[in-house]
């Protein structure tokens, strides 16, 4: 069975079947979308059981003639990164479709766009054909507009278009570049296949061409991540989307954007990358910081969730640039090794932590006090016992408590870049010490304190509610813990990528 | 003459017949039962389809670059049939979803659909014709059955309006490229266009003038900068599917006649006219976008959306140096086909339901009409060049033309537009969906427009998720055209 055509398609084929479903009876679609994603959680799940753990490079390759007039195909596979970046969704957009049982606005529509996203989410990451990549990168657009434009807050539409025309801007951008690769392929040869493009490396040094196609895949990822100072998309559309929004958003659609950095701009430009890694190292460090500044800033705590994602999201980039910065250089293989391991544990620390975050927001916002103003509360760990439990584990995560997963990921990103951008590292570590002074902040204002005599009453989380975010605060703790297995898979993809730069 | 050359006609010999006996036909036919002069240009356009379908087998076993008849003033090849394919697709659906129109608007509904039939013919003609008379000749056939049906509603001042416009306009641009043509003529001492290819020697300040002036006869065709002004006023007071029509079929084929003028004709070591072409492309999608960004009648943004599709599709000539760019054309004037068709039947459909053109008052539709929305998310998403559609396939391929053929500033210029475009395309898709709708009660589209939108959206979407017979096709026939 092609195990990864088949968690591909399976939303999809879930969202048809949606199409059909009658809306006056939201129950049933709701059950229908748990079970497909279930289902889809479980195949990737079954991946796991054909990977050959140990095994270097790009794993369970399955392809299929598409357009051959113009060498496009359609070409899926996985290695540690993909993989790990794959379960990360199917297990968050179970979760979301759970969260979402509550959501009774247009149900239909809502669920169906759930699952379109998956498919889109998925076929980023497995796609090993720059056409079938690019498909499904602008896949995930489509929906994410819907769900920011109709069900999110007040200044939804606003959020949603420029969500949409950002992101487009820098897809078409990246597009030119994909172009510009393909047509340096020598005439007869030319392919979309990435694995061929990388192997052939067309537009190698640092010419004129090579720096356009860089900055063109530099941009779309950019903007995805989102670096500084392409962030501005980002605290529109993470404050207005509906929770289950947030989560996806912050914790897969942001991924897909030092995923790209990592699967493309690292072995398809290695000289241009170089050259601008200090550049980019100083974006990313402008981004830890700022990040970290502006959410302590913040009252409104959803809004503080999504500026600590630019920080969080600086740490990765700090590190990838780090990684560039050691083209060439064999003395520094090793640290960068250690700094994209860092970097890909940070993509999956951040989404489940992440992840987590929104989420509790949305519980206490959506159907409890309808604030989330950081100041409106006060004392409710006594109120409600689990809920801080959850909440307060998942920021401590956040800012970095050892023996969370967050801590295993900037250390090593922290330990990787150090003996290469030692300054700019040093620097970064200021937004540590900033990330943990808002959170211990929030903490206090929130769940610690004289209790809000408003919120006396509340009801702590429901079974529904708990089966949506302990899995998260286990993945948390586990991998915080005792990491090694999910470095073990990580640490061969980032292998293969240094010696792509060697 | 050769008498046997006549079965090269076929397609068009079918249209004919059909055009002159229909309008017999619908003398004799009793009010109530006029729709039957379209169920039967219906039919005769889909026998004038398979027609060309066994003349592509001919050519095929024949295995010929395409063949000549009439003293060389009548080219069949794949390129050609190709376009009929085309143009007899847009005639059809446009017929189809008249079928429902015209009888509850007029009472000339026989004359509507011989007109459509004759304007097609005129399609079938532009696509073939390979000598400066013949394709004068055809152009003006176009052109005269589309004043009239632009001005079919004659109760409808704007309809009026519309017919008497197109009109001026179009007899001033044709003068003038008739006049371009005889400066060809007298350069050359021929009218056939193989000839003139053969004769035009080198550049000079002639030929340029000529080729500039026969460009405003096909700039007013296709709807390109400086020649546009006349669309969005047609577009918005032409009866709806005749507004359609207009929107693929003469622009299709204007675009076949013009690339087939340019590449016969005038080697561009003569008249460089691929420069002229990247200018007047940027120029045409910028202005294009431009100004549909401020439109709030759906058909007057879908007019100046058709005039920066114009721009898109002359890529497809400026980087006539890339092996994509033909096919690039080629492909994209069928997603366009599709598209765009689609679009502007649920513009009818959603007049019918909110009595109403202005894209605000289509608040909630999605509501009302589920699946029609839809299938404008899918065509508003095609049309700004989102995959899996068949216009982002087709602006892949154009765009990749660019930079094949060097002119990445001309890809680049056409990236930033299609972001522009996104703007206006998803605020049409902010009002179906995003906003709420002011009464929910259930409409309906009639089976015609039903069925229309069925094939166009099919088409949309096949063409996007599976290109690869189109693509063959494409190819086929841009080596046909002997470039």
């Amino acid at each position: 069975m092609p195990i990864l055509t088949v968690t591909l398609f399976l939303p999809l084929v879930g969202a048809v079947v949606l199409l059909f479903l009658p809306k006056e009876d939201p129950e049933r679609i709701r059950k229908v979308t748990f079970g497909f994603s279930l289902a889809t959680f479980v195949a990737s799940l079954a991946i796991l059981t054909r990977f050959e753990f140990g095994r270097p490079g790009i794993q369970l390759i399955e392809q299929a003639s598409w357009i051959p007039s113009v060498g496009i195909q359609y070409k899926v596979g996985v290695d540690g990164l993909s993989l790990v970046l794959a379960l990360l969704t199917t297990l968050l957009t179970v979760l979301s479709v759970l969260y979402s049982f509550r959501e009774s606005h247009r149900v239909k529509e809502y669920n169906l766009l759930f699952l379109l996203l998956a498919t889109g989410m998925l076929g980023v990451f497995f796609a090993l054909d720059f056409f079938l990549f690019y498909v499904f990168w602008e896949l995930t657009l489509v929906p994410m507009y819907f769900l920011i434009g109709i069900w999110g807050g007040p200044r939804r539409e606003y959020a949603a278009i420029k969500f949409f025309l950002y992101t487009l801007v820098g897809s078409l951008a990246m597009l030119l570049g994909i172009l510009l690769l393909y047509f340096h392929l020598p005439a007869g040869q030319r392919t979309f296949d990435v694995l061929e493009i990388i192997r052939q490396r067309p537009l190698g040094g640092t010419g004129l061409l090579a720096q356009l196609a860089f900055w063109g895949f530099f941009l779309s990822f950019a903007i995805k991540v989102p670096m500084w100072p392409f962030h501005t998309w980002l605290p529109d559309a993470h404050v207005e989307a509906p929770t289950a929004g947030s989560v996806i958003l912050a914790a897969i659609l942001l991924k897909l954007g030092t995923y790209g950095f990592v699967r493309f701009s690292l072995p398809l430009f290695p000289e241009v990358f170089q050259q601008h890694a200090p550049l980019i190292a100083i974006l990313a460090v402008i981004g830890v910081i700022y990040g970290a500044l502006v959410a302590m800033a913040q009252t409104d705590l959803k809004k503080l969730v999504a500026y600590s994602s630019v920080n969080h999201m600086g740490y990765v980039m700090l590190a990838v640039a780090a990684a560039a910065w050691a083209h060439g250089r064999p003395g520094l293989q090793q640290a960068a090794a250690t700094a994209l391991n860092g970097a890909t544990m940070e993509m999956l620390a951040h989404g489940i932590i992440t992840g987590a975050l929104f989420l509790v927001v949305g519980v206490i916002y959506d159907d409890r006090t309808h604030t989330r103003g950081v100041d409106d509360f006060g004392g409710l760990w006594a109120v409600l016992p689990k809920y801080g439990a959850v909440s307060i584990t998942a920021m401590f995560a956040s800012l970095g408590l050892p023996g969370l997963m967050g801590f295993v990921a900037e250390f090593l990103i922290f330990v990787g870049s150090f003996s290469i951008f030692p300054v700019f590292t040093a620097l970064a570590a200021l937004g540590i010490v900033i990330t943990a002074a808002f959170f211990l902040w929030t903490i206090q204002r929130i769940f610690l304190g004289p209790t809000n005599p408003r919120w006396a009453e509340l009801p702590d989380l429901d079974r529904r509610e708990m089966w949506t975010l302990v899995p998260l605060v286990v993945l948390m703790i586990v991998f915080g813990v005792y990491p090694k297995p999910l470095l073990d898979v990580i640490n061969l993809a980032s292998l293969d990528v240094v010696a792509m730069l060697r | 003459m050769n008498w046997a050359d006549l079965r090269w006609l076929a397609p068009e010999v079918v249209v004919a017949a059909a055009g002159v006996l229909l309008l017999v036909v619908d003398l004799l036919l009793p009010r109530e039962k006029k729709r039957w002069v379209g169920w039967l240009a219906l039919g005769s356009l889909a026998a004038a389809g398979g027609a060309a379908g066994v003349l592509l087998r001919d050519l095929g076993m024949l295995g010929t670059q395409g063949v000549r008849i009439f003293a060389d003033t009548y080219t069949v090849d794949v390129f050609g049939l190709y376009f009929k394919f085309v143009a007899l697709a847009a005639t059809g659906l446009v017929v189809l979803v008249g079928l429902d129109y015209f009888p509850s608007r007029t009472s000339h509904v026989g004359e509507a659909f011989v007109l459509l039939l004759f304007a097609g013919l005129g399609l079938l003609l532009m696509a073939s014709a390979s000598d400066l008379i013949l394709l004068l000749l055809s152009i003006e056939f176009v052109s005269l059955s589309s004043y009239l049906l632009a001005g079919f509603l004659k109760e409808d001042p704007k309809s009026n309006e519309a017919g008497v416009k197109y009109f001026l306009y179009g007899a001033a641009t044709t003068g003038v490229m008739a006049y371009g043509f005889s400066l060809l003529y007298g350069l050359a001492g021929s009218t056939s266009l193989y000839d003139v290819g053969a004769r035009l020697g080198r550049a000079d300040s002639a030929a340029y003038l000529a080729v500039g002036m026969a460009l405003a006869g096909f700039g007013f065709k296709v709807s390109m900068v400086p020649f546009h002004q006349w669309t969005p006023d047609v577009y918005e007071g032409a009866p709806t599917p005749v507004t359609a029509f207009f929107s693929v079929g003469p622009k299709a084929a204007g675009f076949a006649a013009l690339a087939r003028t340019l590449a016969v004709a005038v080697p561009p070591d003569t008249v460089n006219w691929p420069l002229v072409l990247a200018a007047l492309s940027a120029v045409t999608m910028t202005v294009g976008n431009l100004l549909a960004l401020v439109q709030r009648n759906l058909k007057r943004m879908l007019a100046y959306s058709s005039i920066a599709h114009a721009g898109y599709l002359l890529i497809g000539l400026a980087a006539w140096r890339s092996p994509w760019a033909q096919q690039g054309l080629l492909y994209y004037l069928l997603a366009y086909l599709f598209t765009n068709l689609g679009a502007f039947f649920v513009a009818m459909v959603a007049a019918d339901a909110t009595g109403s053109d202005e894209i605000p008052d289509h608040a909630g539709l999605s509501q009302r009409l589920p699946w029609v929305a839809a299938a404008m998310a899918v065509f508003m998403l095609s049309l700004t060049g989102i995959p899996p559609t068949a216009g982002f396939f087709g602006k892949f391929y154009l765009f990749a033309a660019a930079v094949d053929a060097g002119l990445l500033w001309l890809a680049a210029l056409g990236v930033a537009n299609s972001v522009v475009s996104l703007y206006y395309y998803v605020g049409v898709l902010r009002a179906l969906y995003l906003m709420p709708p002011p009464a929910a009660t259930a409409a309906s589209a009639p089976p015609g427009l039903r069925a229309g939108l069925v094939v166009t959206l099919v088409g949309t979407l096949a063409l996007g998720v599976y290109p690869q017979p189109v693509v063959v096709f494409v190819e086929t026939a841009r080596r046909m055209l002997g470039v």
